[in-house]
């Protein structure tokens, strides 16, 4: 596994791609050489006033060229002075972060990917990645984004709340109208629509790994602000909390609690 | 160029120090700094027993700061001897271990388990505001503080630090409390207890209501608790509380802390420490400084 580092990148372009929704492309030197699919890296604010790294998922990881691509909804202060970067400015960016998706789990089987709200951009590297039949079940709340990113890679089932586009409903609804079968089922998105997307699996007894998300302070398993309830004793402090920065932020759906 | 500082009988080769709590046992953080730059690492409280800590969220960030609640969630003092300290053991630094209890006994308890392991010293946390039983509870009364600081330093193999609270009306009573009854040094501040409300869900942002403010937001206030404590007693003190980079270092030694932890900052800088160690050195160069001594207390 490569390591984590911390890096002064540089801003490729951005551009908003849905209102509050932003597409971010960098240049780093090493971080995206060692990113998978499902980790995260954090962004760093300018200046000590917003002193904690901002978490974010990675959308589109190109080795080779060591491009990162990160799709981001901006929540607070933070968020909004990363949407004013643009082309060539610089960005302190720690990472990569996480355990990341279980691909080689993935092999030749039937999968399909839950994506809701800003849990949507972490899936589209997975399902460029995935060889076998891939359907992605993006859920928005009304205006999309990323569906032409997804739609070339992985058939596309689109939920909207206000049923503007697509099923109305969540991405639950939309699995249930669409009758879709899963070997396995990969999902990303708030905390309620994972509590049911947990139930869901467990109902059909389909295997199911969801991506969680926690304030979090050091991004590395240190400070153990981002804990997570555990079914298992957890290896770190053997009690039943695991890291979501580092046991995670991907668990097997019967690994963790969501109360 | 002399950097090194002797803290209760043992020397740093610097300085600069972790604080408990944000470093783990140094593992994690070993990625991305050499952890035998450093003068010494200091754990993560350790209990008698594993503790869960406290439900999330546990961390809010506020302007220049971050409030934790996180409860003093750790494996137990069987776990880290077994695993942690042999890791840590592999690293030219100093050993400081953070000592967490709910009682007494529990304290006492702890310090005896690490009097037979290699560890160089000992910090007695009596300042977490995050538990209900236990540690603040010890370190808000002079009385109580001076009371375990005796106990602990019969039983205790290795030089006792004890870890003040900011939360207190005199810091310079509470500093002679502990030395009256044996200290060897004094780490200090832990956090300021503080609390955030989210106004759109018009709740706690942390699930303990409470917190304990740290960052930068707060250095002020450190240092001048750390030049009270310093004025007030003979023990050599480990100076923290919103350090992010050297020149914070610097103005903490000036203030008259023997050495000094860096916690916060380490969130905001994974390499925060030895860039630290490395522009003390450059500040004592360019002052033409050839002992560190020079420097601590030099701000009377």
């Amino acid at each position: 596994m490569m390591s984590k580092r911390k890096e002064n990148c540089r801003v490729i372009s951005q551009e908003e791609i849905s209102p509050g929704i932003y597409s971010l492309w960098l240049q780093t030197e090493q971080i995206a050489a060692g990113a998978r699919p499902g980790q995260f890296v954090s962004l760093y604010c300018r200046g000590e006033s917003r002193l904690l790294p901002r978490p974010i998922s990675l959308c589109e990881i190109e080795k080779e060229q060591g491009r990162l691509r990160l799709v981001y909804r901006v929540a607070g202060e933070g968020t909004r002075e990363f949407s004013r970067l643009s082309k060539g400015d610089a960005l302190e960016v720690i990472g990569p972060l996480g355990n990341g998706f279980p691909l080689e789990e993935c092999r030749q089987k039937k999968i399909v990917l839950l994506g809701g709200g800003i849990g949507i951009p972490p899936m589209l590297e997975v399902a460029k990645r995935l060889d076998g039949d891939v359907t992605m079940v993006a859920g928005y709340r009304a205006d999309l984004f990323l569906q032409e990113d997804f739609a070339a890679c992985a058939k596309l089932v689109i939920a909207t709340e206000d049923g503007s586009a697509g099923v109305q409903g969540n991405v639950l609804d939309a699995l249930r109208e669409k009758e879709l079968s899963a070997d396995m089922l990969l999902a990303c998105g708030p905390t309620p629509m994972l509590r049911a997307v947990k139930e869901y699996a467990a109902k059909e007894d389909i295997p199911c790994w969801i991506s969680m998300e926690e304030r979090m302070a050091c991004g590395i398993g240190a400070c153990l602000g981002c804990v997570c309830r555990s079914r298992e004793v957890d290896a770190h402090s053997q009690v039943h909390n695991k890291r979501v920065c580092k046991d995670g932020p991907v668990f097997l759906s019967t690994e963790v609690e969501l109360p | 160029m002399n950097t090194k500082v002797v803290v209760a009988g043992v020397e740093l080769k610097n300085p600069v120090m972790t604080a408990s709590g944000t470093f783990g046992s140094g593992q994690e953080y070993s990625e991305f700094v050499d952890l035998n730059a450093l003068g010494a690492v200091v754990t993560k409280g350790v209990a008698r027993e594993p503790w869960p800590g406290n439900p999330t969220p546990r961390l809010a960030e506020t302007y220049g700061g971050m409030l934790n609640a996180i409860g003093l969630q750790n494996p137990g003092m069987e776990v880290f001897c077994k695993r942690d300290l042999p890791m840590l053991k592999k690293y030219d630094t100093k050993v400081v271990v953070n000592v967490c209890g709910k009682t007494t006994e529990d304290y006492c308890a702890v310090v005896e388990r690490l009097g037979e392991e290699p560890v160089d010293l000992l910090e007695i946390n009596i300042s977490c505001p995050n538990v209900k039983e236990g540690g603040i509870a010890f370190g808000q009364d002079p009385g109580a503080a001076e009371a375990i600081t005796r106990e602990l330093k019969k039983r205790a193999r290795q030089p006792l630090i004890l870890k003040l609270s900011p939360n207190v009306t005199d810091i310079a009573e509470i500093a002679k409390a502990v030395e009256a009854g044996g200290a060897d040094a004094l780490s200090l501040i832990n956090t300021l207890t503080g609390m955030k409300i989210d106004i759109q869900r018009r709740t706690f942002a942390l699930a303990n209501q409470t917190g304990g403010l740290s960052g930068p937001a707060i250095k002020p206030v450190a240092v001048r608790m750390v030049y009270q404590a310093a004025r007030a007693v003979k023990l050599p003190i480990i100076g923290m509380g919103g350090i992010t980079r050297w020149e914070d270092a610097v103005e903490f030694l000036l203030a008259g802390a023997t050495a000094i932890a860096v916690g916060t900052g380490n969130f905001r800088n994974p390499c925060a420490t030895v860039e630290i160690v490395e522009g003390i050195r450059r500040y004592m160069e360019e002052n033409r400084i050839g002992d560190i001594r020079e420097l601590i207390g030099a701000v009377r």
